[in-house]
């Protein structure tokens, strides 16, 4: 399978295998108008399997939102088909707007112009509560 | 802005003050008689409670001060569709501090957005009650005059109890306590209480549902009621209603200082026959409802820059 090089744009590389789908819908990428390529189960040294997502444009990426997904992700700007700048993340302290609060009796269920604040409480176990009524983020 | 949404807002050090600041209002009531005189409490009660409101109410004018507010939702703009933050920001326009309950958990913190005066959170669904935890803490304290190496039994509804779940958390903060959790299978305590305040914290704690078992290690008895209001199936309700109902025979083996607590109101959990046991301790509580709330205007005030 061949997918061209990109001139300007962003490769996010390491995606955990299976989650690409996921971080693609939380980016919004079906959104762009420019060509996004997902390259499931690639081969790797390091994981064996992974995923990439390739977009063909320099966006406003959510950094949280990708380091919410898996923190492992590698960001790489790419610009004039060079790297130009390369991102290990790390899991965000707080992440908003990225999941909803399910929780039938939590505020946001009535109020849904409040903000989707989810913060960090463990981060060993990965795990984000809602701001407002301290579920746990499914 | 200094709130009170959540038990865990106040260090260790700021809950004895206050235990102490209410223990002197107390003994010299004529001494804070007017220490509010020309400052309004608002009190937001979107969901109905007689006794939280009125123990505030009664709280702001023992300080000299006024009260004006709504008791239910349909009362308010909220039936029109306002938002708790907008609320609040309009009500901080006519009065100095504000009192609220809702019952959808976390509403006090989407209140305090914008909010110019101090909000205190009344209860949250069945989330937070900070200030019947100050009542417990305060009843603890008078009853036992510690709050440290004690064995606390919380017994009946753990799961949706959120007056259970922050004496939980304030009590886990101080040392040697130990915690016995009284609960059929399906009302135990949440996940994230058991997970991330007791194991954790390596809190000593044992969860059972043999109350009569339980008792005689207690120096605590914190009963609590089924709350129908928190149920979305009605048989869920009807089944686990009478799960325990304390009545004189199970004190038979009860510590003779043990305390009884209970949050009130009661429905039959607690039989009208222990009333009369001197270790019932829960219309004592609801007095010093009352005076830990005058103590916790007055902080909020003095933070706020409103009163001396």
């Amino acid at each position: 399978m061949i997918i061209g090089k990109i001139e300007d744009g962003i490769v996010l590389d390491h995606i955990k295998a299976g989650q690409g789908m996921k971080l693609h819908e939380i980016l919004n990428l079906d959104k762009l108008d420019c060509e996004v390529a997902l390259i499931q189960n690639a081969q790797s040294s390091k994981m064996g399997r992974k995923d990439i997502l390739k977009i063909d444009r320099l966006i406003d990426l959510n950094i949280d939102a990708v380091g919410y997904v898996d923190p492992g992700i590698t960001v790489n700007i790419i610009k004039d088909g060079e790297l130009a700048k390369r991102t290990h993340l790390d899991l965000p302290e707080e992440i908003v707007d990225i999941v909803k609060c399910k929780n039938p009796r939590c505020i946001t269920t009535i109020e849904q112009e409040l903000p989707q604040v989810f913060k960090l409480t463990d981060r060993k176990a990965k795990v984000y509560r809602c701001k407002y009524c301290e579920s746990k983020a499914k | 802005m200094r709130h009170l949404i959540d038990i865990m807002d106040l260090t260790v050090e700021e809950l004895d003050e206050m235990i102490a600041e209410a223990k002197d209002i107390i003994a010299q009531p004529e001494k804070y008689a007017h220490v509010c005189a020309g400052k309004k409490l608002a009190t937001l009660f979107f969901e109905p409670s007689t006794r939280t409101r009125l123990s505030f109410e009664a709280a702001m004018y023992e300080l000299g001060g006024n009260v004006l507010g709504f008791s239910e939702a349909q009362s308010s703009s909220a039936a029109k569709g306002e938002s708790v933050a907008d609320t609040i920001r309009t009500v901080g326009c006519y009065a100095d501090i504000i009192a609220m309950r809702h019952p959808k958990e976390g509403a006090p913190i989407a209140g305090t957005r914008r909010s110019t005066v101090p909000v205190i959170n009344a209860g949250d669904g069945g989330h937070n009650h900070p200030t019947q935890t100050l009542t417990d803490l305060l009843t603890i304290s008078r009853e036992k005059d510690r709050l440290d190496h004690l064995t606390i039994g919380l017994c009946g509804d753990l799961k949706f109890g959120r007056t259970v779940h922050s004496l939980i958390n304030a009590m886990s903060r101080y040392p040697g306590n130990r915690f016995v959790l009284i609960s059929p299978d399906e009302l135990r305590i949440p996940e994230y209480l058991r997970y991330e305040t007791l194991i954790k914290k390596e809190q000593d704690f044992v969860e059972t549902d043999d109350l009569e078992g339980a008792m005689p290690e207690l120096d605590i008895l914190y009963m609590t009621r089924v709350q129908r209001e928190r149920f979305f199936n009605e048989q869920d309700y009807l089944r686990l209603k009478d799960s325990y109902i304390l009545t004189p025979d199970k004190l038979d083996n009860a510590k003779a200082d043990l305390s009884i607590l209970h949050p009130l109101p009661r429905v039959n959990e607690i039989s009208v026959a222990v009333d009369d046991d001197p270790r019932a301790r829960y219309f004592e509580q609801v007095l010093n409802g009352k005076f830990i709330r005058m103590a916790l205007i007055l902080k909020l005030l003095k933070e706020a820059g409103t009163i001396e």
